[in-house]
C-alpha cells in the first residue's frame, strides 16, 4: 500500500491521474490510512539528482499565512449578519458600505474566538493590542482601507503539533491577529477585469470577522504543509473558531515558498502562491514551485526566481507569474483612530480558556491510552462530530473497541452516501450504545445488527432499540433447545447431504450452517449454531 | 463655571467692540440678549404662535434673506413644516404639558451630518446627489426632542478651509458685512444663526470651525470635548478631532442644544461614557448680577500671552484685555500663563488632521454612492476620474499631502512625530488646567476679512 504512493515523484503529470481511494476499506493499516486518504498526503518528492557534479541538495523553506472567517452571528464591525449564500448585498448596512459618517463598532465576539484559537495554538494573548487601518483602492473595499492589525496583533507565538508519516513535528506559529473581509467581485464575461464587460461586487463578505494566522517558515515539504493546514482546521473547527470550509471561502490559505541548499541558513528568494482552494491543491502548488526553484538554480538561473506573487492553475498544474507587476504595496500603515485599544484582562482569559473544549492533540492522546490502534485514532479525531458520537457512547459504558469499529465503519459509510455530518444522524448515543450491549450480550447478532443499522442510524430505535427489535422479531435465538430443534428440521430436509457429511464430506458444514441461518431467518446465535450443529452432524 | 464666564464676557464690553469692529452694514441683523429657544418655547406652550408659524417665519427670512446670504446648500421647507405640524397636533391631542423645550425649535443642520431622506454633501460635488439612509445621532436626538429642521448648511468642502470660500457651491456671506467672510468651515450654520434664519444650528469643529466661524458672525459656538457628543453620521474629515457642536445667539442656547445631543453612543465607539450634566443648569442670567456682586470670586483664569500681543489685530488684543479686567471685577484672579508648546499646535494640527483626512476621504471612489466619472475603461480611470471631478482643489491638496506624510518612510517624521507632539500639547495644557479654571485666549487673531 505504501508502495502504491510513494512512486508518484515529482512528475507533476502524476496528479492528474485519480488516486484510487476507498475509506469504507476497513484495512486499518495506518500508515495508509494516512498517506492515501486524500491525494493531499503523498509523500513528498526527493530532491538529489542523478547526474554526477551537480550534488547539491536543497531544501524547501515554506511558511503558510492563513486566514479564517470566525463564527461569529454579525460581522466584525456592525451588526449585519455574517453568513455564507445569501442573496446578494442582503447583508449590508451603511457601516460595512463605507457611506459617509459611519463608524466601526468592535464585535466583542470575535475577540473571544480569537483568544480562542490563540489558546488553541500555544500563543501569548497581548493584554493591549490596537488595530491599524490598511490602505489601498479596489472595489470591493469600500472604505478604501481594511480595518487590521499591523504591528500589536491580539497574538504572537505558539506552535502546531502535527504528525507527518508517523513522525511529530512541531511548526511555529508568529502571530494571529484580526481583521475585516473585503466584499466579493464577480467579473461578467470573463476571469478577470480586462475582458468583462462589467463587474459584480456582492458586499455580504464585507466586514465579516477573520482571524490571519501566520506560520514559522517551518514546513519542508507540501505534504508538511498540507498536513499543517489540516491540524490547522482541525483546531480551529474544535473549537469553534471557524467552520473551515476551504470551497466556500471561510478558510483560506496563501503560502511563501523558497529554496536554499540543504544546511544553509540563509533564505533563499521567496516567492508568494495564491488561489489554492484546498489543501491537495496547496500540495501540489507547493511541490510544482520547489520544483521550478530547484530547476533553475541547478540550471544556473537562479536570478530568475524573484520576489514574487503568482498564482495556482489547478487546470494546468503550473504557478504562473500575475500579470500585473504590483511592486511593494505601502499600505501607509496608521492607528485606526475610530477604535479603542483593545484590553483583554487575565480575567476574560481565563474564562475563555475554563470554556476550552478538548484539543485534537489531547484527544489523540486520550484515544490512544484507551488501547485504540493509531489508525482507528486518526480516524475517530478528524472531524469533532466523530468524537462527539464516540465519546458519548463511551460514557454510557459501551467498550471501546465495538464502539470505535462500528462508528469508523459502518456508520462512518452510512455517513458518506447520505452526504451528512455525524452530528446529523437522527440516532441517539443511548440509542448507539444499547445496540451494541445488546450484540455484546448475545441478544442479537452482529449480522442483524447490520441489517437494521440504517433503520437505527434514522432513529427509528430512539425508543429502545430492544423494542424495536422484538418487535421486528429479530431477537437472536439462543435458545438451545429451538436451535437443536431448527437443526434437525434442516438435516431432516437435507437427508442427501447429511449422508455425504457422515461419508467424509466434511466441506459440507457451511452449507448446512447456511440452511440453518436461513432457516432462522439469520436470527440464530452463530456461535451456539455451530457448536449444536457439529454435534448432531457427527451423530450425538 | 464656563457657562459664568461666558455670560460674563457677554454682558462686558466684548461685544461692544466686536460690533465696532465688524463696522456693521446691515442693520437688520441684530443680537439676541436672551435665550431665542426659550422664547420660541414660551410662545409656543402659551399658544401666542403655532409651531407652523413659528417655522414658517424662519422660512421666509430664509427666502428673504439667503440670497443675500447663501448660508443653506439644501432648504427643506416640506419636511421642516411637516415636523411643525407634528408639534401642533400633540399639543391639540395632549396639551403643552409633554413638549419639550426644543419642540417646534427651528434649527439649521451644517450639511456634513447625515440627515436622513434629505440631502447631505459636506460640501462638495462628490456627494452632490448623496441622501442618507440614516440620522446622524445628533440629529436623531433633535428630532425625538422635536426640533424642526429649516435644511443643511454651507461649509468649507469636507471642513476643510476657514472661510466657507472652499464650498463647492456657492459663497456664504457675513451678514453683518456681505463683503466679509463667516469663517469656516461651518460658516453656512454661523451666517444662518447672526442672519436670524434660524433659531440655532448645528456645527462641526476639527481645528476651530465652530468658534472661528461664531467669532466672525458674532454668535456663540461650542466646540465640546472630544467624545462629549457622538460622531456617528458626522462625515469624517479627523476622526480623532472632529466634534459636532452648538451654535447659537446665547450661550443658554448652545447649552440648550448641547444637553439634547451629547452623551455616549454604541455607535461611536470614541463616544464618552462620562456622564452628561445638564449644561444649562449653573448659568447666571446677567441681568440678575448686581452691582459689585462678584460670581467669579475664588476663580483663576490664564491668559495665555503666546495668543496676544504680536500678530494679533489690536482691536483683538484690545477686547480680550478688556474682557480680562471685566473677569477681574466679577471676582476672578486673571494671570498670564505661558504656553510654551502653543505654537506647534498648528504644525501638529496639519500632519496629523491631514493625515486622517487622506485615510477618510478614500471611501469616495464613485463605486457604491457619490458621483462616478463616465466611460474609463479600467480601475484607475474610474477612481482618478470620479475623484478629480468630485473633489475640490483644497480637498485634493490636502490629500495628497497627508498621504505623503503616512507613506512608508515618513510616517515616522511626520505621524508619528506629530501625534507626539500632541501628546506633549495636552500634558502642557492639562497641567496649566490644574491651576486655573480656565484658559482665555481669542478665538482668532483677527476678526471677519474680505
Amino acid at each position: 500500500a505504501a508502495g502504491v504512493c510513494s512512486s508518484l515523484g515529482s512528475d507533476t503529470t502524476l496528479f492528474m491521474r485519480p488516486l484510487a481511494l476507498s475509506a469504507a476499506s476497513n484495512a486499518a493499516v495506518w500508515v495508509r490510512r494516512l498517506v492515501c486518504r486524500s491525494a493531499a498526503t503523498v509523500a513528498p518528492p526527493t530532491q538529489t539528482t542523478a547526474s554526477a557534479g551537480m550534488e547539491v541538495e536543497y531544501e524547501a523553506v515554506i511558511g503558510i499565512e492563513c486566514h479564517v472567517q470566525l463564527l461569529t452571528r454579525t460581522k466584525a464591525f456592525c451588526s449585519c449578519p455574517s453568513e455564507f449564500g445569501s442573496q446578494p448585498n442582503s447583508n449590508v448596512c451603511p457601516v460595512c458600505l463605507g457611506h459617509p459618517g459611519t463608524l466601526p463598532v468592535l464585535n466583542a465576539a470575535m475577540v473571544t474566538l480569537a483568544v480562542r484559537a490563540g489558546l488553541a495554538l500555544g500563543s501569548e494573548i497581548a493584554r493591549i493590542s490596537k488595530f491599524d487601518r490598511k490602505q489601498y483602492f479596489y472595489p470591493d473595499l469600500p472604505k478604501g482601507y481594511q480595518i487590521s492589525q499591523y504591528d500589536e496583533p491580539i497574538c504572537t507565538g505558539g506552535q502546531l503539533e502535527v504528525e507527518v508519516d508517523g513522525q511529530l513535528k512541531s511548526f511555529g506559529i508568529i502571530r494571529a491577529h484580526l481583521e475585516e473581509d473585503a466584499g466579493k467581485i464577480v467579473y461578467a464575461g470573463a476571469d478577470r477585469l480586462s475582458g468583462s464587460d462589467y463587474s459584480l461586487v456582492d458586499f455580504n463578505r464585507a466586514g465579516v470577522p477573520l482571524l490571519e494566522i501566520v506560520s514559522a517558515p517551518d514546513m519542508r515539504s507540501g505534504h508538511d504543509a498540507a498536513a499543517y493546514g489540516e491540524e490547522l482546521r482541525r483546531v480551529l473547527r474544535t473549537c469553534g473558531v471557524t467552520d473551515g470550509n476551504m470551497a466556500e471561502g471561510s478558510m483560506r490559505v496563501d503560502v511563501n515558498v523558497s529554496v536554499r541548499p540543504r544546511g544553509s541558513a540563509v533564505f533563499g528568494t521567496r516567492v508568494e502562491i495564491k488561489n489554492m482552494n484546498s489543501f491537495s491543491n496547496m500540495q501540489r502548488a507547493i511541490d510544482f514551485e520547489i520544483e521550478r526553484q530547484v530547476s533553475l538554480l541547478r540550471a544556473g538561473r537562479g536570478s530568475d526566481i524573484v520576489q514574487e506573487t503568482r498564482l495556482w492553475d489547478e487546470i494546468k498544474l503550473v504557478t504562473n507569474t500575475m500579470r500585473k507587476k504590483e511592486g511593494l504595496a505601502d499600505y501607509r500603515y496608521f492607528p485606526e483612530p475610530d477604535l479603542l485599544p483593545l484590553n483583554v484582562s487575565d480575567e476574560f482569559i481565563e474564562l475563555v480558556k475554563a470554556s476550552m473544549p478538548e484539543l485534537p492533540a489531547a484527544k489523540r492522546k486520550r484515544y490512544l491510552s484507551l488501547g485504540l490502534t493509531r489508525g482507528d485514532v486518526a480516524v475517530l479525531t478528524d472531524e469533532t462530530a466523530t468524537s462527539q458520537l464516540f465519546d458519548a457512547v463511551l460514557a454510557l459504558g459501551t467498550p471501546v473497541k465495538p464502539a470505535a469499529n462500528w462508528i469508523q465503519g459502518d456508520i462512518m459509510a452510512y455517513c458518506k452516501e447520505a452526504k451528512i455530518g455525524m452530528d446529523a444522524l437522527a440516532i441517539t448515543p443511548a440509542a448507539l450504545a444499547e445496540m451494541i450491549s445488546l450484540i455484546e450480550n448475545g441478544t442479537i447478532s452482529g449480522k442483524i445488527a447490520k441489517d437494521i443499522l440504517s433503520d437505527l442510524l434514522q432513529g427509528k430505535g430512539n425508543k429502545g432499540v430492544r423494542v424495536y427489535i422484538e418487535k421486528q422479531g429479530l431477537l437472536m435465538i439462543s435458545d438451545e433447545a429451538a436451535i437443536g430443534a431448527m437443526v434437525d428440521k434442516v438435516l431432516e430436509a437435507n437427508h442427501k447431504q447429511l449422508q455425504e457429511f457422515r461419508a467424509g464430506k466434511t466441506k459440507l458444514q457451511g452449507y448446512f450452517e447456511g440452511q440453518v441461518m436461513k432457516e432462522s431467518k439469520g436470527r440464530v446465535n452463530p456461535g451456539l449454531m455451530k457448536e449444536i450443529l457439529l454435534r448432531k452432524l457427527n451423530g450425538e | 463655571m464656563q457657562a459664568g464666564l461666558h455670560n460674563g464676557l457677554r454682558s462686558g464690553s466684548l461685544r461692544g467692540l466686536a460690533f465696532k469692529a465688524a463696522r456693521c452694514k446691515h442693520t437688520a441683523v441684530s443680537a439676541a440678549k436672551s435665550s431665542v429657544i426659550r422664547d420660541i418655547h414660551d410662545k409656543i406652550t402659551s399658544k401666542e404662535c403655532t409651531a407652523v408659524e413659528v417655522t414658517q417665519r424662519y422660512l421666509d427670512a430664509i427666502s428673504k434673506t439667503d440670497p443675500k446670504i447663501c448660508s443653506f446648500i439644501t432648504v427643506d421647507a416640506d419636511q421642516a413644516l411637516s415636523q411643525a405640524r407634528a408639534i401642533d397636533a400633540q399639543i391639540a391631542t395632549q396639551g403643552t404639558e409633554g413638549i419639550k423645550v426644543l419642540s417646534g425649535v427651528p434649527l439649521a443642520i451644517k450639511d456634513n451630518i447625515c440627515t436622513q431622506g434629505t440631502r447631505t454633501t459636506a460640501g462638495s460635488q462628490i456627494l452632490r446627489d448623496y441622501v442618507p439612509t440614516f440620522d446622524a445621532t445628533a440629529v436623531s436626538r433633535l428630532r425625538a426632542a422635536g426640533a424642526v429642521f429649516l435644511g443643511k448648511t454651507n461649509m468649507d468642502e469636507f471642513g476643510m478651509g476657514s472661510s466657507t470660500e472652499n464650498s463647492s457651491y456657492k459663497a456664504t456671506r457675513n451678514p453683518w458685512d456681505p463683503d466679509r467672510v463667516p469663517g469656516g468651515s461651518s460658516g453656512g450654520s454661523a451666517a444662518a444663526v447672526a442672519a436670524r434664519e434660524c433659531a440655532a444650528a448645528l456645527g462641526s469643529d476639527t481645528g476651530g470651525s465652530i468658534r472661528q466661524p461664531a467669532h466672525f458672525c458674532g454668535i456663540v459656538g461650542l466646540k465640546p470635548t472630544y467624545g462629549r457628543v457622538s460622531r456617528y453620521g458626522l462625515i469624517s474629515y479627523a476622526s480623532s478631532l472632529d466634534v459636532i457642536g452648538p451654535m447659537a445667539h446665547t450661550v443658554e442656547d448652545a447649552a440648550l442644544l448641547l444637553n439634547a445631543i451629547a452623551g455616549a453612543d454604541a455607535h461611536d465607539a470614541t463616544s464618552s461614557g462620562q456622564p452628561t450634566v445638564d449644561f444649562a443648569a449653573g448659568l447666571l442670567p446677567a441681568a440678575s448680577l448686581q452691582g459689585g456682586s462678584r460670581p467669579l470670586a475664588g476663580r483663576r483664569i490664564g491668559l495665555v500671552v503666546e495668543t496676544l500681543g504680536e500678530g494679533v489685530a489690536p482691536e483683538i488684543d484690545a477686547a480680550i484685555r478688556a474682557a480680562a479686567e471685566h473677569l477681574e471685577s466679577l471676582g476672578a484672579v486673571v494671570e498670564e500663563v505661558s504656553m510654551l508648546t502653543f505654537s506647534l499646535g498648528l504644525p501638529a494640527y496639519y500632519v496629523l488632521a491631514l493625515s486622517e483626512a487622506s485615510s477618510n476621504l478614500s471611501r469616495y471612489d464613485g463605486v457604491r454612492y457619490g458621483v462616478r466619472t463616465a466611460g474609463a475603461a479600467d480601475l484607475p480611470s474610474m477612481f482618478c476620474g470620479s475623484r478629480g471631478e468630485g473633489l475640490g482643489g483644497e480637498v485634493k491638496r490636502r490629500i495628497l499631502m497627508g498621504t505623503y506624510a503616512l507613506s512608508a518612510g515618513y510616517y515616522d517624521a511626520y505621524y508619528k512625530r506629530a501625534q507626539q507632539v500632541r501628546t506633549l500639547a495636552q500634558r502642557e495644557m492639562n497641567f496649566a488646567l490644574a491651576s486655573f479654571d480656565a484658559l482665555l485666549t481669542p478665538t482668532a487673531p483677527s476678526p471677519a476679512y474680505r
